[in-house]
């Protein structure tokens, strides 16, 4: 909109999406400084962040004080005039599964919300990011942000995946590689053929670990995948524009590029306390690994990661809950069992991924192979100070972040694709599909 | 917001890697919805051998008394990573930390320390490790720590100095926006719901 000087631009902020997690905090303080939301009508809510997802649920969460964040959030979207998702809705879901299922982000828009993995609907073509509390207030406020000019990075996956490997193992290949600080504050494109052969949902998977690539966003030039997929969604236009003209130029320079041959990646899970920690199932922990992430993990340097014994199998989460993610899982577990003494849950990214779900009989799959079935919503991926892992476990989770304590005090995490947990699962150690 | 000006604080090390903000405050000391009330989970993971009962962990560098009233953090690369949580801002501002100084910060969180005033100071790896441990000056007008020159952007720098507002300097250019929004209509009516 405006030159601000010093590399900063006032930009347009085309849509906002806010969640119970932070959502209340930062209405509540535009309304303590008698500031109104400039565009309700362009800003979203959901409840995904501490919902429950027990069958029957309601406000209620095992989070202490949870319920305030619910009650607070709903209040001040219904004050502000924002539409809302509650807790049961039939579009209720994890932000960046509904926003693409509404048409919410389309190719070309800006859209942030105070959560890091906005950068998964980067996968549409949008500048989508995630931003702190006080950049929503200043987004909901004036309709815009002050934005330094990222600089600009270029990742190719030339050629083909070999059959098994996914997105999850593309990103933390790259991970593995580059460092959890590789991306450091640039804009990622992610192309190349392999890029190109996906889905849109496994896109998403790919854009949504920029973060964890310390990126500005991560995103994917939109294509007629992407156009297919946004056709009759609800908030999408029709007829849909074109969008033809939101591709890089052949002559464009980027500050970076990195090269990735596709054939080479093998299915990947992390080993230690950072997505960077990541290795090929088929290989063994670093011999240098450090000794303080390596206490906290339970492991040795030089250890082979295949056949560890593993205590929670979870499939959810804004990377890996798609109904494209359940499928696969189903086909690996259908008709075996989960592996005496290990808990498995599976966590539906959204009430629509749900109902579809269960419409394909994947539900009765998962349940009869020992897994829980749950309602939608970010659930494990975290631990809030609620429903929690057994003290101590090592958790193969189809999650983005493995950090200590992520999944509750003193719990090991291994992030890998929906395959090789579902797998893991059934093996009660950490296996290939 | 608080203008920044000169610091001067003892510097505590915490010489790692990719410090997340799930470290820095867990998502289960969020317990208010509000900003406040957060300073008692800061770090609480590391800080307390029992979380529950607040037992302290001797070893913590915050936990030993010469760093109990440190303002300064210096530590490794990538600090801040994670998870989008501004509590994890809110969190050591109200601790009383009012200047990190790192190798690299995670994009978010840089900017969430410059809308709460607390300065983001990148150096490196060399430098930062003379400063961590001894007393440092931070010179923000200056662009210093001790003499060594860090460079900052001219908007932050700005916003910090002064104790700033961004949402009421960018409703300065409210009449601009409007125009601006006038005419995208016509050219993206489908942004416009």
């Amino acid at each position: 909109m405006t030159d601000l000087g010093g590399g900063y631009a006032l930009i347009a902020i085309d849509r906002i999406f806010l969640h119970e997690r932070t959502g209340a905090a930062a209405l509540k303080s535009m309304a303590d400084a008698g500031r109104k939301v400039s565009d309700p009508a362009r800003v979203f809510a959901v409840m995904d962040h501490i919902v429950d997802t027990r069958p029957g649920r309601g406000d209620g969460t095992l989070m202490p004080g949870g319920a305030a964040f619910i009650t607070e959030t709903r209040a001040a979207c219904h004050a502000a005039g924002i539409t809302l998702f509650d807790v049961n809705d039939p579009e209720q879901g994890i932000t960046h599964v509904i926003s693409p299922e509404l048409g919410i982000v389309l190719p070309g828009c800006t859209l942030i919300a105070p959560d890091s993995h906005t950068c998964t609907q980067g996968a549409f073509g949008a500048l989508a990011w995630g931003i702190g509390s006080s950049e929503a207030e200043h987004a909901m406020a004036t309709g815009t942000l002050r934005v330094a000019k990222p600089r600009t990075m270029r990742v190719t996956y030339s050629g083909k995946l070999r059959h098994g490997v996914t997105a999850k193992d593309m990103v933390l290949r790259l991970l593995a590689d580059h460092g959890a600080g590789g991306g450091a504050g640039h804009v990622v494109e992610f192309a190349g053929d392999a890029v190109a052969a996906l889905d849109m949902e496994a896109r998403m998977t790919l854009c949504n670990m920029a973060t964890e690539f310390a990126a500005f966003t991560g995103l994917i030039k939109p294509d007629a995948v992407t156009l297919a997929y946004l056709e009759g969604r609800r908030y999408a236009p029709d007829p849909l524009p074109g969008w033809s003209d939101l591709i890089t130029d052949e002559d464009a320079a980027f500050d970076r590029e990195i090269l990735v041959e596709a054939d080479s990646i093998e299915p990947m899970v992390s080993w230690g306390t950072s997505p960077e920690h990541s290795i090929a199932l088929s290989s063994a922990l670093p011999d240098n690994a450090d000794a303080k992430v390596l206490n906290y993990i339970g492991l040795h340097a030089g250890q082979k990661i295949d056949g560890t014994s593993i205590d929670v199998a979870f499939i959810g989460s804004c990377t890996n809950s798609r109904l494209s993610d359940l499928r696969r899982a189903a086909d690996i577990v259908r008709g075996k069992h989960v592996a005496n003494g290990v808990l498995a849950l599976v966590v539906p990214g959204s009430s629509s991924v749900k109902r579809a779900a269960e419409a394909e009989g994947l539900d009765q799959v998962f349940t009869d192979a020992g897994f829980q079935w749950r309602e939608s919503g970010c659930s494990l991926c975290f631990y809030a100070g609620g429903e929690s892992f057994p003290p101590g476990s090592r958790v193969i989770s189809s999650t983005n972040r493995n950090f200590e304590g992520r999944q509750g005090p003193g719990i090991r995490t291994h992030i890998a694709s929906p395959e090789v947990v579902a797998a893991s699962a059934i093996a009660g150690r950490i296996t290939a599909p | 917001m608080t203008p920044f000006a000169v610091l001067t604080s003892i510097v505590a090390p915490l010489p790692h890697d990719n410090v997340d903000t799930d470290t820095i405050i867990p998502s289960r000391e969020m317990k208010s919805t509000g900003k406040y009330g957060l300073a008692e989970g800061l770090f609480a993971p590391w800080r307390y051998v029992d979380v529950a009962t607040r037992k302290e962990n001797p070893d913590f560098i915050l936990n030993q008394p010469e760093y109990r009233a440190a303002q300064i953090l210096a530590s490794g690369a990538n600090f801040g990573c994670g998870s989008s949580r501004e509590h994890a801002v809110w969190a050591l501002a109200e601790y009383g930390i009012r200047c990190v100084i790192a190798e690299s910060f995670a994009p978010i969180f840089y900017n969430n320390c410059i809308r709460n005033g607390l300065a983001p100071v990148v150096l490196p790896k060399t430098v930062i490790s003379t400063l961590a441990g001894g007393t440092a000056t931070i010179d923000l007008a200056a662009q210093t720590v001790n003499g060594h020159r860090f460079e900052i952007d001219p908007e932050a720098k700005m916003m910090m100095l002064e104790g700033l507002d961004a949402i009421d300097l960018t409703l300065k250019h409210r009449d601009a926006i409007a125009v601006w929004q006038a005419k995208d209509r016509a050219v993206r009516p489908w942004i416009y719901l």
